[in-house]
């Protein structure tokens, strides 16, 4: 072990000296490498990728969402706008304790058990790093309270967003549509179309009506911000902006006060009602009855008003005019008379002596006709203004079921009428091919004879009865329906109208066309089966009414209305044109478990026509449709 | 009359270090301004940090290192019953003990020990050199160990970091076997288990992210990481002064302290750097020449020491920002904002000017 160094002389000292400084010296030049050479790989080699995330760091790209296109009636009424709203929105993973701070925030401001529970739900929808409301529509003493003690509240914050809003409310709200929250469905909807890129930063989609067919149109182009951003997230300058398009205006063929007229005169029934003009395929009122408040969807609805929505017998959330079928009964009867016309079946002066009932050869099964005892003496045009039974009973199996199938499709039955709302149906025209694949089963003369008066397996919409309608009504010349007019650039330079489109053109005889029609004038006529509803009026009225069993009737018993369950009574119908001579309207009306055509589904589309063709406003108290039904909300500013 | 009051006045200034430091500390200021947002007040009050430390700078070079030799000792003992004073009535702040009251001011006295560390064992290397046993190192290690310990507990890492190497390097450049050198580094390989079950649970975490700062990119990594990301963006040439996006936007954590270099580093890029290594090598470079030339044990070890602690200061921080140094508070000289490191690190050079310049004095007594 070494005990000691004696140092004997100052040279030898200096020189140990020396040596240890010289090792210092070399390990200092070696740090100083291994900096240098770190300052190399950091500056030099990985430059690149420490200046992409240097940017990454600073730059954000912001996307700046488009206004939603305004939707608007024929006049210039605001159906769907846009409201700037402040909301109140915690993005989770910057707030810490989340219900935390849910809950001293409601020492500031009122924080609703609703507003709770949506925001619960729109949480378990999105990424912890997204901004969910905790509560909507602050007025501006609210949002300047919690301004005051934002310092309080990191990762909370008030913003401005947009809202959709529908000042008329329920008012024709299945051709409207709404707005709600993308979901996960629609993104991936739009991810197949592509448009996903064009949805960063929107939070709201159509849903429905006119809000979903025309979503590419209404939403518009989303703009982008490229701003700098400190480590807090805050924008400091916008460094380059594309600004966004605003989506396009939509002019309805509507009318919202005919809409509301409508609306109105089906009191509390359920149903539905098409009005169409005929010349050119415009929608003049589309009615689904019970109708529900669009406003509801907006915010994001809460779980017990969607369950009752959805879980109500009266079924408000189905758009009954596209998606509710229904036999046509009665009212498919001038349809069926012109296949019998055109194929020569029952020209004049064929007639039949009706005996209340109609046989089958070889069977004893009788169908009855709705009058016990029968017409009487019955040509083709009497045959529709009583609508005999009997004589369409006869006609159907004469035409066979195929032939009487293929003509009146070329009324639009069986196939959807193409008009621009989402998730129409086409409802049903069976023949014996349709049969044997549906069933597997041949098909009887008996099912022949009753598609004769619209009853059996033959399924319409409202809106296939409401065109097909129309297309007798232009003596056989369909024209697309259709519901946007036009399509308005956002700064109104440039305004797309609808084109109008002649879809398909029956040849008929016109002379047949004026037996027909001469039959349905009759109807609204003294004698006919709606007279009533022709009572009084400056125009003539064609019309065929209707009624469809919702239950069957055993052979031999009674219809008796008052002693069956109400939703079990038949549904009323009711199909018309006017004027008559010069058709400008044609209408639809089915009112469900409403019994008879004539008494309650007319009374539906007279209105309807007299506001059309003369303005008259029924007497019952009217709201004026054009204006805001709620009080303006307080802090917002109309928008665009 | 000017010029001879100017020459009494520059008479122990040496005119290189004098060079370098003022222009290390006039970039200082402008980096500063730029790491502070423009903050005039801060700059400002740097100005008068300078003025301080250069104050206590010319005083230290004035001062004989007889007088230095002298001092030594009370100065350590001081300074321990001061640390000891900070463990029994320090004042906490930032979950750590390191400031005392005196009643005047604040004190910190693990900073003074820098300095009477060295001090105090070059002092003893010196009186023992006629007989230097293996015991002398031992000695002079628990001399050293009694500060460091104290210093630790405060805890002050960064502090301990630098004391500790202020002793190490007196006792390396005062001739510690190599044998011992060897066999000490194996026994702190040995103790690394133990030292680490001393370490508080945020140094550990420190250590622990330096070898992968993404481990925890927002949290104990966030320094490192957005550090390295200021450093590599700003390239070859920088992206100019008070242009870094990195700092200006608040990216940068402790930009005006400990985390600085990476301020000039985004600013001034690569040729930054090496200049100020350069400038750094310069100052380092005078120091050991001064060392080498003095004239007994003491000045030479003391000379020594200071040197190579500063040269500690330069690399652990800009190690600990570019990333290749766990990050530990050492600031970095001239350019971290602070009085107190600042009148350490200028007193160490005007004792490295007294040394070299009272050495015609010191011959001939």
């Amino acid at each position: 072990m070494r005990t000691r160094f004696e140092v004997k002389n100052h040279s030898l000292e200096q020189f140990q000296y020396g040596l240890r400084l010289n090792v210092a010296i070399g390990l200092i030049l070696i740090c100083f490498a291994v900096l240098l050479g770190r300052f190399f790989y950091l500056q030099i080699f990985k430059y690149d990728y420490f200046q992409t995330l240097a940017e990454n760091n600073r730059v954000s790209l912001v996307p700046v969402v488009p206004n939603r296109g305004l939707i608007l009636d024929r006049n210039g009424v605001t159906l769907a706008h846009n409201f700037f709203v402040y909301t109140l929105e915690i993005t989770p993973s910057k707030a810490g304790n989340v219900e935390e701070t849910v809950a001293r925030i409601s020492q500031f401001i009122e924080v609703s058990a609703e507003d709770r529970k949506r925001f619960k739900k729109l949480r378990a929808q999105s990424h912890s790093f997204e901004s969910v409301p905790i509560r909507t529509h602050l007025n501006e003493v609210e949002a300047a309270k919690f301004a005051a003690n934002r310092y309080q509240f990191p990762g909370v914050e008030i913003r401005s967003r947009l809202f959709r809003h529908y000042p008329l409310g329920n008012l024709g709200v299945h051709m409207i549509g709404y707005i709600g929250r993308i979901n996960e469905a629609d993104v991936k909807v739009l991810e197949k179309t592509e448009d996903l890129s064009n949805y960063k930063g929107s939070d709201h989609i159509g849903k429905g009506g006119i809000e979903q067919y025309y979503e590419r149109q209404l939403h518009g182009t989303t703009g982008f911000q490229q701003v700098e951003i400190d480590a807090d997230g805050q924008a400091v300058r916008v460094l380059s902006s594309t600004p966004p398009i605003p989506g396009d205006n939509l002019v309805l063929s509507i009318d919202a006060k005919m809409q509301d007229i409508a609306e109105k005169a089906f009191e509390n029934h359920r149903g539905a009602m098409v009005a169409i003009n005929p010349k050119n395929g415009e929608i003049l009122s589309y009615v689904s009855m019970p109708t529900f408040d669009p406003n509801l969807f907006v915010d994001g609805i809460d779980a017990d008003t969607w369950k009752a929505l959805n879980q109500s017998l009266d079924k408000p959330l189905i758009n009954r005019p596209i998606r509710g079928i229904y036999p046509p009964g009665s009212t498919f009867k001038p349809f069926v008379a012109m296949a019998g016309l055109q194929e020569g079946k029952r020209l004049p002066p064929f007639s039949i002596g009706d005996p209340g009932f109609y046989t089958l050869g070889g069977s004893a099964h009788q169908y009855r006709d709705w009058k016990p005892g029968g017409h009487g003496q019955v040509d083709i045009q009497k045959a529709i203004t009583v609508s005999c039974d009997t004589f369409f009973y006869g006609l159907a199996l004469d035409l066979g079921i195929d032939k009487l199938t293929s003509f009146v499709s070329n009324f639009g039955f069986g196939k959807k009428t193409g008009v621009d709302l989402v998730g129409e149906i086409g409802g049903l025209l069976p023949t014996p091919d349709w049969k044997m694949r549906r069933w597997k089963q041949k098909w009887y003369p008996g099912e022949t004879v009753i598609v004769g008066i619209g009853q059996g397996y033959t399924l319409v919409t409202p809106m296939q009865l409401a065109q097909a309608t129309a297309v007798l009504a232009n003596n056989g010349v369909a024209m697309k329906p259709h519901l946007v007019t036009s399509v308005q650039k956002h700064n109104g330079a440039e305004t797309h109208m609808t084109a109008i489109i002649k879809s398909h053109e029956m040849l008929l005889e016109p002379n047949n066309i004026e037996l027909v029609k001469a039959g349905m004038v009759g109807v609204t006529q003294p004698g006919g089966t709606a007279g009533s509803i022709g009572a009084g009026s400056s125009y003539n009225i064609a019309a065929k009414t209707g009624t469809a069993q919702v239950v069957g009737i055993k052979q031999g018993a009674k219809y008796n209305a008052g002693s069956i369950d109400e939703r079990h009574r038949d549904h009323a119908l009711f199909i018309a044109y006017a004027p008559a001579e010069d058709p400008k309207i044609a209408v639809a009306v089915i009112v469900e478990n409403g019994g008879h055509g004539g008494s309650t589904a007319g009374p539906i589309a007279r209105k309807v026509m007299d506001y059309y063709l003369l303005g008259k406003v029924p007497s019952i108290h009217l709201k004026d449709p054009s204006k805001t039904p709620e009080t303006p909300l307080v802090g917002d500013a109309p928008h665009d | 009359m000017i010029s001879q009051l100017l020459d009494r006045l520059n008479k122990y200034i040496d005119p290189f270090l004098m060079g370098c430091i003022a222009f290390s500390c006039i970039v200082g200021l402008f980096v500063l301004y730029s790491a502070s947002g423009g903050s005039v007040d801060r700059v400002l009050s740097q100005v008068f940090n300078i003025c301080v430390a250069l104050i206590m700078m010319w005083l230290a070079a004035n001062i004989s290192p007889h007088y230095l030799e002298r001092i030594a000792l009370p100065l350590f003992v001081l300074g321990l019953l001061l640390l000891m004073g900070v463990a029994l009535f320090g004042e906490v702040s930032h979950g750590a003990r390191r400031w005392l009251n005196l009643g005047v001011g604040r004190i910190q006295p693990s900073e003074l020990m820098k300095i009477a560390v060295p001090m105090m064992l070059a002092w003893y290397f010196s009186k023992r050199e006629q007989s230097l046993r293996w015991m002398d190192y031992a000695v002079a290690t628990f001399l050293l160990a009694l500060p460091v310990g104290l210093i630790m507990k405060q805890p002050d890492l960064g502090t301990a970091l630098i004391v500790t190497v202020a002793g190490f390097y007196v006792l390396f450049l005062a001739g510690l076997s190599w044998k011992i050198l060897v066999g000490g580094g194996l026994s702190i390989a040995v103790m690394t288990p133990i030292f680490w079950s001393m370490l508080h649970n945020y140094q550990r975490k420190r250590i622990e992210i330096l070898f992968d700062p993404f481990q925890d990119p927002l949290g104990a990594g966030y320094h490192t990481i957005q550090a390295s990301i200021a450093l590599g963006s700003g390239g070859f040439a920088g992206k100019g002064w008070l242009e870094g996006t990195q700092s200006q936007l608040d990216f940068l954590p402790e930009r005006t302290t400990d985390f600085i270099f990476a301020v000039f580093g985004e600013e001034f890029g690569f040729l930054g750097n090496v200049l100020l290594l350069i400038l750094f090598m310069l100052l380092i470079g005078r120091g050991l020449v001064i060392s080498s030339k003095a004239q007994n044990t003491f000045t030479r070890l003391l000379a020594g020491s200071i040197t190579l602690t500063f040269f500690t200061y330069v690399f652990v921080n800009m190690g600990m920002v570019s990333g290749v140094l766990p990050v530990v508070g050492v600031p970095l000289p001239f350019l971290s904002y602070g009085g107190t490191s600042l009148v350490t690190i200028l007193l160490g050079f005007g004792i490295l000017m007294s040394i070299h310049n009272h050495k015609t004095l010191m011959s001939t007594s």
